[in-house]
């Protein structure tokens, strides 16, 4: 690249419609956001306020009605699903809500996961999901599945998975939504040790303040706007 | 990318094992039942040629009356020792004809006694017939001559009367009067009818006509071919000598008739080989039976593996990436199906065929085909379910519960 790096993310008047005619509903009504690389940002607003659609937009799991998104300078919006695809696999990592694992598949196994698409040879993926599971804390627990795990341990997979690509981006929805209050601590410290140590940029939807303290901006929608948008101090670790 | 796809695919089979096990069942019974069925036909259609063979190699059967069976001879005059006699002199190409004559009759020896068939035949007899002995020997040309009271025994009256011991010299009662055992025949088995040929008493054919049947027909003519001359040219030379003896007309239809063992075996052949192709493609309806389950199973577990779909989506998996590891998946499965079901053909083949006493033979085109179509099966069956999950959207499959 040349000249003056585009910025990670820019959204520009990004609408977003589901059915048609009567029924038509529109979740985005005109979005514009730059995103800069190694920020965490926390996406926040009541439900129906189209964060999760903006995310899903964002994570080029959906596509915009109208507007345009660009991903380090390239147009998204017009790519098609398997470039969307290959996108996501060599940027994006994902952590959802509900961990979902891969059930009665070992932690290494689920982890690996990503690797195999990549087409990386066993030796390698090992290593990798390995080095992942030690990032978050997880050394010795390479053989268990799901369902020997707590549910702060498997998002802690979850984010093994997502992170054993070296991301450029992180999105996680709701990370902490099904955790209690020390677990969901203990992963928004992961996150912001990501985001710090590695730079890798987080974009986090939730609806919880407390946790969107981490971040170090917070965009809150609603309507399906963006209604505002604040950097705030990055806060210190355990608090 | 195949191989790493076919490690997912294995992974999954692995991760549900029982499920992977009721999946395939039906391809196991399918291919099982496909081989089985035809290595059995074979193996009967073998054994079936086998036992003709035994009747005698180049045998033609002389019979009076248009047709063979019951009542297929009423009417038609019976032969008598001279036309066997012509048939010697004046046909060529012949190794041996010998009339035949038969009366069911009960035979006695001490205490024991059983009811068995005694036939009449001549010293050339044996060789037309086919048979060999296992010791002593047969009539002299004197006794045949003579009509005396001799006889060589098949194996089953060997032992059923004198109870496996030694039989030669001993008098041994057929109907009304006795006579001496002079041989016992090789054991010949089974014939192609289900009936045991060694159930046999062989006299000379005069001693049969006078003591038994009381009249001097000769019931059957056999005649056996030269090794190198063909059935057929001696079966035209007999008819034509036999047409001419009996006086038989331009326009007349013959009154006797000539079979051919050679006819029998592949009319016989063809039986089987008709049952065991409709047999076959019983077992093929199950194969296909089969593939329909599997069909029907990667549809539920499609959609049971919704979310898990969702996730390899989300992850950057390609639409083919998932349809080739859900393809991958069918087939491997079906192949696998295949396998087992081969195997577990060998061992119901080489069971049924020791217990059916026919012999096993080792079918590479069948097993190999079998296998194929199996392992097609898959890739028929689970195109639709694969299209199907890499088809899903990522959102919606994510959110699936």
């Amino acid at each position: 690249m040349t000249g003056t790096a585009p910025p990670l993310i820019e959204l520009a008047g990004i609408t977003k419609t589901y059915g048609s005619g009567q029924a038509a509903f529109q979740a985005l009504r005109g979005v514009d956001l730059r995103i800069e690389a190694g920020e965490f940002v926390a996406v926040m607003g009541p439900s129906g306020s189209g964060k999760s659609t903006v995310m899903n937009i964002l994570g080029c799991l959906d596509t915009p009605s109208s507007g345009s998104y660009r991903f380090q300078g390239v147009h998204v919006e017009t790519m098609d699903r398997n470039q969307r695809a290959l996108l996501r696999r060599h940027f994006l990592g994902f952590v959802f809500q509900g961990f979902n694992l891969l059930g009665r598949t070992s932690a290494l196994e689920n982890v690996e996961l990503p690797l195999l698409y990549r087409g990386e040879g066993v030796a390698s993926r090992h290593a990798a999901a390995r080095k992942a599971l030690a990032q978050v804390g997880l050394d010795g627990w390479e053989d268990h599945t799901p369902a020997e795990l707590s549910g702060g341990q498997q998002q802690r997979v979850a984010i093994a998975r997502a992170i054993v690509t070296n991301p450029t981006v992180l999105l996680a929805d709701e990370p902490t939504g099904n955790l209690d209050t020390v677990r969901s601590r203990e992963i928004m410290e992961l996150l912001t040790e990501l985001n710090r140590q590695h730079g890798i940029t987080v974009l986090m939807v939730t609806h919880e303040p407390d946790m969107a303290e981490y971040a170090s901006r917070q965009v809150h929608f609603v309507d399906g706007r963006v209604a505002h948008d604040h950097q705030q101090p990055a806060r210190t670790d355990g608090a | 990318m195949i191989w790493n796809t076919l490690q997912l695919a294995l992974r999954e089979i692995r991760r549900n094992l029982l499920r992977s096990f009721l999946t395939i069942l039906g391809i196991v019974i399918g291919v099982a039942a496909v081989i089985t069925m035809v290595t059995l036909g074979n193996g009967a259609t073998k054994s079936i040629s086998d036992q003709v063979s035994s009747l005698g190699s180049n045998l033609l059967m002389v019979r009076p009356g248009q047709r063979m069976g019951p009542g297929g001879s009423a009417g038609a005059p019976m032969f008598k020792i001279a036309d066997v006699q012509a048939i010697a002199a004046q046909v060529s190409g012949v190794k041996a004809v010998a009339p035949e004559t038969r009366k069911s009759a009960s035979v006695v020896v001490g205490s024991r006694n059983w009811s068995t068939v005694a036939t009449g035949g001549t010293r050339d007899y044996f060789t037309a017939a086919g048979w060999t002995l296992s010791s002593g020997r047969i009539f002299t040309e004197a006794e045949e001559r003579g009509g005396k009271a001799v006889c060589v025994i098949g194996s089953t009256i060997q032992r059923e009367l004198f109870g496996g011991g030694d039989p030669l010299g001993e008098m041994m009662r057929v109907a009304d009067f006795s006579c001496q055992v002079i041989g016992v025949l090789a054991s010949k088995g089974q014939s192609a009818f289900g009936s045991d040929q060694d159930d046999v008493v062989i006299m000379p054919i005069r001693t049969v006509q006078r003591r038994l049947t009381g009249n001097q027909d000769v019931r059957t003519i056999l005649v056996s071919a030269d090794d190198g001359v063909s059935t057929d040219t001696v079966k035209a030379r007999v008819e034509k000598l036999l047409r001419e003896r009996r006086k038989i007309g331009e326009n007349e239809d013959d009154n006797f008739n000539v079979l051919d063992t050679k006819q029998i075996a592949q009319a016989l052949s063809s039986t089987t080989r008709v049952m065991t192709t409709l047999l076959g493609a019983v077992a093929a309806v199950s194969l296909l039976v089969g593939g329909i389950g599997i069909m029907n199973i990667m549809l539920v577990s499609v959609t049971e593996r919704t979310r898990e779909i969702g996730i390899r989506l989300a992850i950057g998996a390609l639409e083919h990436e998932v349809l080739l590891q859900f393809l991958i998946e069918a087939v491997v499965l079906s192949s696998l199906g295949g396998l087992v079901g081969v195997a577990l053909a060998t061992g119901a083949s080489l069971g049924l065929s020791s217990l059916m006493n026919i012999p096993y033979l080792f079918n590479p085109g069948i097993n190999v085909m079998s296998f194929g179509i199996s392992a097609l099966i898959g890739v028929v069956f689970g195109f639709f379910p694969a299209r199907r999950a890499a088809r899903l959207d990522p959102i919606d499959a994510l959110r699936h519960e």
